[in-house]
């Protein structure tokens, strides 16, 4: 037993540093805590024990978060360094379509994708939809051109019912099926100052590298973009599993085919495209079908391939986008079009490019939402009908 | 010296549990953020884990109530026993509060968390973009204050059983009773002797 003093003394001190000196025993050294001592071994043992599992535990999280072991691999901070290295910081704005406007309306289901897909928004009914027409790039004040490519986003169900969420391009197929290709693709065409156009030889050995980007841009010739958005046909593109209420499952694309041609773009502006939409907008309802393509089961997922024409198609309901909204706070602006979001009865394929859209556009959101706000281009109310 | 206190069966087992899907619902979603092929498939993962936990730190804060907590070793001074009951009470704080943070975060984004691939839950925080961040920022800090927390608890434990060898980890284990080192008792000198220098 120690003396009652240093016990007393050792109390005070948690962990207390005891020499007992002056008394009838040769001094001696040890450290305790609360009276249990502490020795070299224990002392090892614990810090030991805690050193390893913070290294785990730690190491982990580091590993987790690609801190540590993950050499160069592309993550969504990646993409977003990208968009913001080749089309600037443009705070508030979307880091890809960053221009754009609001639209709302509603989704006439016929019921004939119920035969496919148990998703409730493809049952016989009216589902209200906000969406979203862009223009490809991440300059919200780009000028419009008419081979942009062309983005709408949909919403549909939204906002309390099982929600469907796609954003399509008015392309036949998409330029790239990997992360990777879409990465590479978005520096090999970035616009150089001078001549205003792309490096060619960066381009060149873009497109030698990556052949299934150039099959793409042959078949994109062969279906050149149409005058506006109004007339334009968007398309997944991606490969989606509608899963019927028998748990069959059916690979598809699909598609919003116009009812409708284009009012003509004014031949001088800013925001062409843009404007002759919005004022269609104004003077009637826009319509397109919406048609499920249905694939063999050897059909590529691969989105740089086009399926044969042969196809099935499925006319399943009828798209009527009503008014044009300027990006604000609590329409469209604020939606994330997710390729993700999906109701049950509509499941992604293996596609890789899906699941790195959402991730990129997650980071997107992220940091757009907290980022201060500026009004968008296009704005509503200063297009005369 | 009597063996050391447990506590009862179904808290030891709810401890655990939480343990693994805690470690699990972090890397998860530490892992799905800087993740772009597998990011699809864990967030529907890691919500179904967040939700999990959620449920089950209810059920341990009823069961809580329940039972007196076996006494502390007499390692635990009193200014540790408030360490004690502080981290204990930021765990399960933390624990309610970032999977209610990461529901409200989806909702304010306008979508729902589903769990288990069909259950859609409904929407605990109205649309709105600056709410999101708001909660979006506030789920990454829990996060890490929670590897904080958790970190920090586990070598308080490490360092208790194994440097005091008080047992304090046996009031949470499982199997063998261990019966703590009688305190103030230093280990002989020949036996410190022998040690690796």
């Amino acid at each position: 037993m120690l003396p009652q003093r240093l016990v007393s003394l050792t109390r005070s001190s948690q962990l207390g540093v005891v020499r007992l000196v002056g008394v009838d025993q040769p001094p001696r050294t040890g450290l305790n805590w609360r009276g249990t001592p502490l020795t070299r071994r224990s002392m090892l043992l614990g810090f030991g024990a805690v050193g390893a599992f913070l290294a785990v535990d730690l190491g982990a999280v580091a590993y987790a978060n690609k801190w540590i072991g993950a050499g160069a691999a592309l993550t969504r901070a990646t993409f977003i360094a990208g968009f913001e290295s080749v089309f600037g910081t443009h705070p508030g704005f979307r880091r890809n379509h960053a221009k754009g406007v609001a639209v709302v309306g509603y989704l006439d289901a016929t019921g004939n994708g119920r035969e496919l897909s148990r998703a409730a928004v493809l049952g016989p009914g009216r589902y209200p939809v906000t969406g979203r027409f862009s223009l490809t790039g991440g300059n919200p004040f780009v000028t419009d051109a008419p081979g942009a490519a062309r983005g709408l986003g949909l919403a549909i169900g939204y906002p309390d019912g099982p929600q469907w969420r796609t954003a399509m391009l008015n392309l036949p197929v998409f330029p790239d099926n990997s992360p990777q290709g879409f990465y590479d693709r978005m520096f090999a065409s970035q616009v150089i100052a001078a001549t205003g156009k792309p490096d060619p030889a960066k381009m060149a050995a873009f497109l030698k590298a990556h052949p299934e980007t150039a099959a793409a841009m042959d078949v994109m010739k062969r279906h050149p973009p149409t005058p506006g958005f109004a007339d334009s046909t968007f398309s997944s593109l991606n490969v989606f599993h509608l899963i019927a209420e028998s748990g069959a499952r059916t690979p598809v694309r699909w598609s919003f085919v116009p009812r409708q041609a284009a009012f003509a773009p004014a031949a001088t502006g800013d925001d062409v495209l843009f404007d002759a939409l919005v004022r269609q907008l104004k003077t009637t309802p826009l319509q397109w079908d919406l048609h499920f393509t249905v694939g063999q089961p050897d059909d590529p997922i691969d989105p740089t391939l086009p399926w044969p024409s042969d196809r099935r198609v499925v006319d399943a309901g009828t798209l009527t986008l009503t008014a044009a909204e300027t990006e604000l706070a609590g329409n469209a602006r604020d939606v994330n079009f997710d390729p993700l979001v999906l109701p049950d009865g509509i499941e992604p394929s293996d596609d890789p490019l899906l699941s790195a859209r959402s991730a990129v556009y997650a980071a997107s959101y992220r940091a757009r939402t907290g980022e201060p706000k500026s009004p968008s281009a296009v704005q509503v109310d200063q297009v005369t009908p | 010296m009597t063996a050391a206190e447990r506590y009862p069966l179904r808290t030891r087992l709810l401890h655990w549990l939480t343990a693994v899907l805690v470690f699990a619902t972090l890397l998860v979603g530490f892992f799905m953020v800087s993740s772009l092929g597998s990011y699809g498939a864990l967030v529907s993962v890691h919500m179904t884990l967040g939700v999990s936990i959620l449920v089950i730190v209810v059920v341990r804060a009823a069961n809580r109530c329940t039972h007196r907590t076996p006494k502390l070793p007499s390692t635990v001074g009193g200014f540790e026993h408030k360490i004690v009951v502080g981290s204990e009470l930021s765990m399960y704080a933390l624990l309610l509060a970032q999977p209610l943070v990461g529901w409200a975060m989806v909702s304010a984004s306008g979508q729902r968390v589903v769990v288990f691939g069909v259950c859609s839950l409904p929407r605990i925080a109205p649309f709105d973009a600056d709410l999101y961040f708001g909660l979006r920022q506030t789920h990454s800090v829990l996060a890490y204050l929670l590897v904080a927390v958790v970190a920090a608890h586990v070598s308080a434990v490490l360092l208790h059983t194994l440097t005091l060898r008080d047992g304090m980890l046996s009031r949470m284990a499982f199997g063998r009773r261990a019966t703590p080192r009688k305190p103030n008792h230093p280990p002989a000198r020949a036996e410190r002797g022998k040690l690796p220098g």
